[in-house]
């Protein structure tokens, strides 16, 4: 996956985009109550959404889960991959459905990637399979205390 | 707010239905009540108590932040006094150019840092402003820290359940 270059977005476009980010109506006809409030119509709203999901603008769009409250884990993990191994290993790891982002990153450890599982053990599966599949160590930074995140960024 | 409830049958069946994505159509809750068999009430009934008990954080959009122009971003990471993290983390967690803080363990002796702190901006030389920020916050509890710049994204699909069917 490249990294997009950033977009042209139009005024319309960021003032949608920064109003997603906040909480979304869970009513009958949400899409023209959010719409309204952004002196849109619900066709053009909903055009641009989709416009912006398939220009990967937006990534998602939809409930975000928490999905420790759910009984899953989320871990963040990192590799010291050597260089001429870095594209092979990066295929090797993100071959697991288990890795939910992948980064790379300048420092000697270059792959931060985070392990996301429905259950507790598959954390540790995932982990001894990317050492079995790389031969590398695995990094494990599960998260001890949590002080506050809010994703969103402006537009 | 802190307690795991698990999913249920239908609320198991509502998040596999919406994990890609909310329906893009006027009346996306009547979409998912008729996928699932139920009532649009019994979806959006559903919906609201995952949010109320932070199951769900939120429902609304990922933008890829490069793409609205936060091309750097750094994770920042932080050598700090085991004493007081608890003080810090909620500090530097307060600001608003820090998406996401967690205390994690070290790994001794290649990671000594144990307060993460991801930061986002329109360039490096406004990130590297912002870690002489929280440099200044943190002070003389704070033995190293390092930033981590991506070059890179590899893979981003957030999380998927039900891959084992």
């Amino acid at each position: 996956m490249s990294r997009p270059a950033p977009a042209s977005l139009d005024a319309l476009d960021r003032r949608i985009i920064n109003a997603l980010q906040g909480g979304f109506p869970i009513v009958d006809e949400p899409y023209r109550e959010v719409a309204a409030s952004l002196g849109t119509t619900e066709t053009e709203l909903l055009a641009r959404i989709q416009r912006m999901l398939e220009a990967r603008v937006l990534t998602r769009f939809g409930p975000m889960f928490q999905i420790e409250r759910l009984g899953g884990r989320f871990v963040l993990a990192a590799l010291a991959v050597p260089e001429e191994r870095f594209s092979d290993v990066t295929e090797r790891v993100n071959a697991l459905p288990e890795v939910a982002h992948n980064y790379r990153r300048e420092h000697a450890l270059n792959m931060w990637f985070v392990l996301a599982t429905e259950t507790p053990d598959g954390i540790e599966a995932a982990t001894r399979r990317i050492e079995a599949d790389t031969g590398l160590k695995v990094f494990a930074f599960p998260k001890l205390q949590e002080f506050f995140v809010d994703m969103r960024l402006k537009a | 707010m802190n307690t795991t409830v698990l999913p249920d049958e239908l609320d198991r069946r509502l998040i596999i239905a919406t994990q890609a994505g909310l329906p893009l159509v006027p009346r996306p809750y009547d979409l998912l009540a008729d996928q699932l068999g139920v009532s649009a009430e019994v979806v959006k009934a559903r919906l609201t108590a995952m949010l109320e008990s932070g199951r769900i954080r939120r429902i609304g959009a990922v933008p890829n932040h490069y793409a609205i122009g936060y091309t750097a971003n750094g994770m920042s990471v932080w050598d700090v006094d085991d004493a007081h993290i608890a003080r810090l983390g909620e500090t530097i967690g307060k600001l608003d150019f820090v998406t996401h803080c967690y205390e994690r363990p070290r790994a001794l002796p290649d990671w000594p840092y144990n307060l993460f702190a991801m930061v986002h901006g329109h360039d490096r030389a406004t990130v590297l402003a912002h870690i002489d920020e929280i440099a200044a916050l943190l002070g003389p509890d704070c033995r190293r820290h390092d930033v981590l710049f991506s070059t890179a994204i590899l893979k981003k699909t957030g999380l998927r359940i039900g891959n084992d069917g």
